[in-house]
């Protein structure tokens, strides 16, 4: 069976113990996390996960219906992979040894429409915005400089258009 | 509403669901409930472990159908619990337990007795409340009994730290609870159950495959009208024992490692299966890939996720069970067009008749499978057998046919040693007017033995009989067959003297060392107003067969350790 990427979006209850439910559900089952994202939503009282996993068809739906049986769960959609707004933000510090460099990559920050925010000796910090292969693809261009340190938040998304 | 502690909020909240009684055992952090239950009507029955409390409310639970209620002290108390809410979790009993915590201020303070309770029985419970204001108490009692019974029953927990117990708040207990994320569904999609009822028709050898899920969603009835109306032949889980009578002309008995012969080697040829509240356990199915390789399979539960968790299956439907069956009878009946079924009842009689097993003449001899039929003989068919966990359990499996939905009480999903005993207290209190029995391993007694002190203080008579091999008979079967007969850590020796162990805690010990007094004994047990323990000492090198080793298909039943390989 082929295995990909799914984006689980789900709506849970804001309160404490939320998090470890699901967490713990996931290392229960021997299911694995790539990334999770956690934010308010328009409702008090609820937040968004958005998590994605790797697998076949088989684990993603076990995943769902094992989600979906935690009480403290509102609402679990899959999400479809194309028709999904995808956003993932990264911050980047990546070695500058020479003026050279920091031409170059200030031209590469500029052609991806990254932000520049700090430069310092030996270093800058870019901020990358975009679906994670726009992020995945800076990462191949600027690998070579060298990459002191990295941050990504993982995936938020929404589904496109009027289906909610 | 109306002012008052939460311990008193608690224990109305309790009595307003139906609860009439609870097993427990205190400590500092649940003293404000306990002093509580002096004013209130709900009896407390004390154990002597928590883990047995737990156990007493799990065997109250499936015998009645209602939640059975435990509570326990913080800390020890708690995790003495969890074995207890862990058995309950793997086989969906509505178990509701109530642990003291230490107060709100002290919480993450690493107090004394403190532990983090939710924490630790999140993975084994349907869901674990810790109200951290006294006001929040009616609404979660509510909440919790709602969780535990409806949809797939289970365990939930309610952790009350101290200081919540103590408080009085203005209380208003709601008539109705709305769990957002919680929405059982119950009622079966037309199409499918449409689709259902005409692979049903259409097959020619079919077969109902039950399980728990038909006892607790009372559906027996229902379930037995199908399986007349089909001619079909029913199969049972372990647990699903006593959901279709065992007497019927249509029964097999169970299937799996331990399972009838006929009913295993039925199954694997069956063209159609209906598999209702049955979650499609390793233990039933042998190996996955060989299971009803070509049958059509309908599987039937309420639990979404059971559908296709183990094997991916044809025509999965999400329903109650007894819901999903009415409507499917309906749809069947509509139909009428009814297959000849003559030559699948000429084979099951076939396959019955080959399988002699079961016969063991008129010796008398105290031969384990016999002592089991005997039970039967002369419990009346609505008298409760519980058993413990090993040769025992499956001795009771093979020859013990239950009639009557709960009246076979068995730890299946997680085989917990010790539980038969406290769950035939718990039986008895749901069920004061019917004989209980535990069918016990000498090893399992030993793990609960002391709620005989329950039993005898509290005048809660039940009967236990012991099928005594001095050995923990099961993990010996097994490393006589599959490791040479190379015996690890499994002889018990001949102590105690059962007799006179049970006689210390002011209970009724008597010895059988033949059928004839084994009758006499059990006739007198099962009649005496004071728990009584009948031991047995039988064979330890007497196996259990017929069986499917671990990791076949269900077609390769050995009926001796000679037929092994
Ligand atoms: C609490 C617990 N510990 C260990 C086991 C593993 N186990 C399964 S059967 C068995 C032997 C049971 O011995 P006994 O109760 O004497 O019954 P018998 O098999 O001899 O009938 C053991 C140790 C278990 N199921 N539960």
């Amino acid at each position: 069976m082929i295995e990909r990427t799914f984006i689980l979006s789900t709506i849970v209850e804001n309160k404490p113990g939320v998090l470890f439910r699901v967490a713990n559900m996931f290392r229960r089952r021997g299911f694995n996390i790539d990334s999770i994202s956690v934010g308010a939503i328009e409702e008090t009282g609820l937040s968004r996960m958005t998590i994605t996993i790797f697998g076949n068809e088989n684990v993603a739906e076990q995943t769902v219906k094992q989600m979906s049986k935690l009480v403290d769960i509102i609402k679990i959609q899959v999400l479809d992979y194309e028709d999904a707004v995808r956003r993932e933000l990264a911050l980047i510090k990546i070695q500058v040894t020479s003026n050279k460099s920091l031409s170059e990559l200030t031209n590469y920050c500029s052609i991806f429409r990254n932000r520049v925010i700090d430069v310092s000796p030996g270093s800058m910090i870019v901020e990358v915005t975009g679906t994670p292969e726009k992020i995945d693809a800076f990462l191949d261009i600027v690998s070579g400089y060298g990459i002191k340190e990295m941050a990504r938040t993982g995936i938020t998304a929404l589904q496109r258009g009027t289906k909610k | 509403m109306s002012n008052m502690s939460g311990s008193k909020a608690l224990l109305e909240g309790l009595w307003n669901e139906g609860a009439r009684v609870v097993f427990g055992l205190p400590g500092g952090a649940i003293m404000p409930v306990y002093d509580a239950f002096l004013d209130s009507e709900i009896r407390h029955i004390l154990a002597r472990h928590e883990q047995s409390a737990a156990h007493m409310a799990d065997g109250y639970a499936r015998a009645s159908g209602k939640p059975g209620i435990c509570m326990a002290t913080s800390g020890p108390g708690a995790t003495n619990l969890v074995t207890g809410i862990a058995t309950a979790f793997a086989d969906s009993s509505p178990v509701i337990a109530i642990t003291g915590q230490v107060a709100t201020p002290t919480i993450g303070k690493d107090a004394f007795q403190e532990c983090d309770t939710v924490g630790i029985v999140t993975p084994i419970t349907k869901y674990a409340f810790q109200p951290m204001q006294s006001q929040e108490i009616p609404a979660i009692v509510k909440k919790a009994f709602k969780i535990a019974s409806t949809g797939r029953p289970g365990p939930v927990l309610i952790d009350l730290p101290r200081d919540v117990q103590i408080n009085v708040a203005n209380m208003s207990f709601p008539k109705k609870v709305d769990i957002r994320g919680y929405n059982p569904h119950i009622t079966p999609h037309p199409v499918q159950t449409k689709k259902a009822a005409d692979l049903l028709m259409n097959s020619n050898k079919p077969m109902i495959w039950s399980g728990g899920g038909i006892i607790i969603s009372n559906a027996a009835p229902q379930l037995r009208e199908i399986a007349e109306l089909l001619m079909a032949p029913v199969v049972t889980s372990l647990i699903g024992k006593g959901g279709f009578p065992e007497n019927h002309p249509l029964s097999l008995g169970p299937i799996g490692m331990h399972g009838r012969p006929e009913a295993n080697k039925a199954i694997c040829e069956a063209d159609c299966i209906l598999a209702v509240g049955v979650r499609f356990s390793d233990r039933s199915t042998g190996r996955f890939d060989e299971f009803a390789k070509d049958a059509h399979i309908i599987h039937i539960d309420i639990d979404p996720a059971e559908l296709g968790k183990n094997k991916k299956v044809e025509l999965p439907i999400v329903a109650d069970v007894g819901i999903a069956l009415k409507s499917l009878i309906a749809s069947l009946k509509r139909k009428i067009v009814k297959r000849d079924k003559t030559l699948w009842s000429k084979r099951l009689q076939e396959i019955k008749s080959q399988i002699r097993e079961g016969d063991f003449g008129s010796s008398n001899e105290l031969y384990q499978p016999k002592i089991v039929q005997k039970m039967r003989e002369l419990l009346p068919s609505n008298g409760i057998l519980t058993t413990e966990v090993g040769k025992n359990q499956m001795w009771g499996e093979l020859y013990y046919q239950a009639i009557e939905p709960r009246t076979w009480i068995t730890s299946t999903g997680l085989g917990t040693m010790g539980f038969g005993f406290p769950a035939a207290i718990g039986a008895k209190v749901a069920k004061p007017e019917v004989p209980v029995v535990d069918l016990a391993g000498d090893g399992s007694f030993r793990m609960t033995e002391n709620s005989l002190s329950t039993c005898i203080e509290e005048d809660i008579p039940v009967t236990v009989v012991i099928l005594n091999n001095s050995t923990l008979g099961m993990v010996e079967q097994w490393q006589r067959l599959f490791y040479n007969g190379r015996y690890s850590g499994v002889k018990l020796g001949n102590t105690p003297d059962f007799v006179k162990l049970v006689e210390a805690y002011g209970a009724q010990g008597l010895r059988a060392q033949s059928i004839k007094e084994f009758e006499k004994a059990f006739k007198e047990a099962i009649n005496s107003e004071v728990t009584t323990v009948i031991d047995c000492p039988v064979a330890p090198e007497e196996d259990v067969f017929p069986f499917v080793a671990p990791g076949r298909g269900l077609n390769e039943v050995i009926f001796n350790s000679e037929d092994k390989n």
